[in-house]
């Protein structure tokens, strides 16, 4: 199996064959997953190194899992903020990394855009893990692999994701990958949340929680980043819960059974309750376990091929 | 790029003159005696000592006139100097051209202003400076706009920093009322500007980053017209980007404001559409905007509401480009490309005529900055271009005499192709 793509930048434009064929192989590596012996040695030999602008725990973890179950050999290198100084230019920084021979790079940074800047200054593959307030397509991925699981398609899937639309990354992926698929997608949130012209990417907006919850078959509920509050964009995380957080109570009134997602981490209390979090109706823990899974099949596409 | 003395007498004979001080193009030959035009006309007779050269096929315009660019001398001499920044003009055709005051230190000072001049009078073309408006640009006190203008500031602009206090802007629009020269102000309100790193719009929401939304330079344009009404003072507005500052302008010159305003090639020829490539070189401010937003700024330029062509030329060291999108400094370098970009994407589709893409860079800067531009008459200084509207050309890095490369229309195919410029007794082959 071949990929159009060269690189994984985001998923914009990434054509349905490409997403099909990740799932697809991301499926199959789920079973190796559950195996007593987790490891194949399809990547031996290829070097990967993980390149973290920005702090990370749970995507950093996963993608060195991925790695490592696919035996390819990983250097991690993380700079946060005051390494990679002011005015310091990432070409440097990376260039001096791949005169020593690198297949390919995981690449996370504050910034979008970075990781296709980096996609012309190196010969090798480049995969994207989160570039700023852009795209984040192995959370989308992972996503979708988890709805598919639980729905058996994706197809006229109706999906509502709620929160800060307008900073997230995740919602943006979500929304190439899912529309890419076939799926119907709601954003919701306060009007600062939700930024200009979402809806030429063929999205509904809605500012009423309980109108997306009676479309949604599922629910992605993205974490409220903290300093939003400080900025003026929401008066206080005490209210935003008020209007938007996803308690029991309101999902009991949209009386029908929503599947739950969230990338984390969350901020429970804040846009969701502890006991919905944890509810049967989630699946959090599943979108962990598939993220290594897709990660597997990212890694084996573009770099196993060749 | 060869510079050479003009000969006692050269005659040009057969070119196209785009004239527009008399607002005509004809045909004629031109014969230039110790740096003058002695003569003009046609079939003019081959008299003896003269060098002779055929244009047939050629234009002649005069020097364009940039009022705007950025030389970057003193201070920052790893970006452009006034020499490499004269070489960067002779190749676009610019004889005349203005320099911004966001030097290193900056030009408040009648010291820094000459120092322009002095710098100037050592390259074929005539630099003037635009002195600040505050001292160091800080926006708190004006600077001495009186000694500035009379050691040859042409106008005042803190470019860069707008003005963000409304009572300082109004003090320094009453205050230039002395000196008779304008005051402008890069019209951005940088509190609703924010972080924004690019237009608002569905481009910036693809691509994550942080939106200018097109209101930021809109309410700066109309405080600084209704200031400007009330002080009855001279305001030139900088680098209009957006449809709803063109509709303020228009407004005000409806109601018979003498106001002035300019228009980049960039934003003339590029929209926000092109910033997917996340090339920070076309990383600007004010950004690029909308398809709608750059029809409307043709439509400006055409119906006057938009006096002049400026470059905005803004040379800056590769590093602070060849990094992420947040940190890129702003800005591109214009003055080689500006002509052929005109020519290119205005006048090849019929937007403009051919003369009226001259008057935009010629008497129409000239006029809002009052420089004295030699027309094409017997005993004028002899100050003009020769250049192929034509001729199809490749822009490539050999054609860049900036000391910066920072532009994103390397490899564009363009028409109209400087051959020659007539400036300081000097015949510069470029």
């Amino acid at each position: 199996m071949n990929l159009s793509i060269k690189h994984l930048l985001g998923l914009e434009g990434v054509p349905r064959e490409d997403i099909e064929a990740i799932l697809k192989t991301a499926f199959s590596f789920r079973e190796v997953l559950e195996r007593p012996i987790k490891r194949v040695p399809t990547l031996q030999g290829k070097t990967i190194v993980n390149l973290f602008f920005e702090n990370s725990t749970r995507t950093r973890i996963s993608f060195e899992l991925a790695e490592k179950r696919l035996s390819a050999d990983t250097v991690n290198f993380s700079a946060t903020g005051s390494s990679l100084a002011k005015g310091e230019s990432l070409k440097d920084t990376v260039r001096n990394l791949f005169a020593m021979k690198i297949d390919a790079v995981v690449m996370r940074h504050a910034v979008p855009g970075s990781v296709k800047l980096l996609a012309q200054f190196v010969e090798a593959v480049v995969i994207n893990a989160g570039d700023g307030t852009h795209e984040h397509p192995t959370q989308a991925l992972l996503d979708m692999m988890s709805l598919q699981e639980k729905f058996g398609r994706l197809e006229g899937l109706n999906v509502a994701i709620i929160g800060d639309i307008r900073h997230s990354r995740v919602a943006l992926s979500n929304i190439y990958g899912l529309r890419t698929m076939g799926a119907n997608i709601v954003v919701c949130g306060p009007p600062t949340f939700i930024p200009y012209g979402i809806e030429e990417l063929g999205v509904k907006v809605t500012y009423s929680l309980s109108e997306a919850l009676s479309f949604a078959d599922a629910i992605n509920v993205l974490r409220i980043q903290k300093e939003r509050q400080g900025k003026g964009l929401i008066p206080s995380l005490r209210e935003y819960r008020n209007v938007f957080g996803i308690t029991r109570q309101r999902l009991d009134a949209a009386k029908k059974s929503i599947t739950i997602l969230h990338p984390g981490p969350i901020n429970r209390g804040v846009e969701i309750d502890t006991d919905v979090a944890d509810s049967e109706h989630s699946i959090i823990l599943h979108q962990v376990l598939n993220g290594v899974a897709v990660r597997m099949a990212i890694l084996y596409l573009l770099l196993g091929g060749r | 790029m060869q510079i050479k003395n003009l000969p006692h007498k050269i005659l040009f004979k057969n070119a196209q003159i785009v004239d527009p001080f008399q607002e005509k193009v004809y045909q004629a030959d031109i014969l230039l005696e110790k740096g003058k035009i002695r003569s003009i006309g046609t079939n003019l007779s081959v008299e003896n000592n003269v060098v002779v050269e055929s244009l047939a096929g050629l234009t002649i315009a005069p020097g364009l006139v940039d009022i705007h660019a950025h030389l970057r001398e003193p201070g920052y001499e790893a970006a452009e100097t006034i020499a490499s920044g004269a070489q960067a003009a002779l190749a676009g055709g610019f004889t005349k051209v203005c320099c911004m005051p966001n030097t290193e230190p900056c030009l408040d000072t009648q010291e820094t202003v000459r120092f322009v001049y002095k710098k100037a009078e050592e390259t074929p073309i005539e630099v003037y400076p635009i002195a600040a408006i505050t001292k160091g640009r800080k926006g708190e006190e004006l600077t001495e706009m009186v000694e500035l203008a009379e050691v040859g500031a042409v106008a005042f602009s803190d470019d860069g920093n707008p003005l963000q206090k409304a009572q300082m802007m109004r003090n320094a629009l009453e205050y230039a009322r002395l000196t008779g020269k304008p005051i402008i102000n890069h019209a951005e309100d940088l509190d609703l500007k924010g972080d924004g790193l690019m237009h608002e719009g569905i481009v910036s929401t693809q691509l994550g980053l942080p939106g200018n939304p097109a209101l930021a330079e809109e309410l700066m344009v109309y405080r600084d017209l209704r200031l400007a009404e009330f002080t009855q003072a001279r305001l030139h507005i900088p680098h209009v980007s957006t449809a709803g500052a063109v509709e303020l302008i228009r407004q005000a010159k409806t109601r018979g404001q003498a106001v002035t305003a300019e228009v980049t090639p960039h934003h003339l020829c590029l929209t926000d559409e092109y910033l997917r490539t996340f090339d920070t070189n076309a990383k600007v401010s004010p950004p690029l905007r909308t398809e709608a937003d750059r029809q409307a700024l043709i439509a400006g330029l055409r119906d006057g509401t938009l006096d002049a062509i400026a470059t905005d030329h803004a040379p800056h060291v590769i590093d602070t480009k060849e990094t992420s999108f947040d940190l890129a400094s702003s800005g591109m370098i214009g003055l080689e490309t500006a002509l052929a970009l005109v020519l290119t994407k205005l006048v090849v589709p019929a937007h403009l005529t051919l003369l009226q893409a001259i008057k935009l860079l010629t008497v129409n800067p000239a006029r809002i900055l009052n420089l004295q531009l030699p027309s094409f008459k017997e005993g004028a200084e002899a100050n003009f271009i020769v250049f192929d509207p034509e001729e199809w050309w490749v822009f490539s890095r050999k054609d860049i005499y900036s000391r910066s490369q920072n532009t994103p229309f390397l490899g564009m195919e363009l028409t109209g192709r400087v051959k020659a410029v007539i400036t300081k007794s000097h015949h510069v082959i470029i």
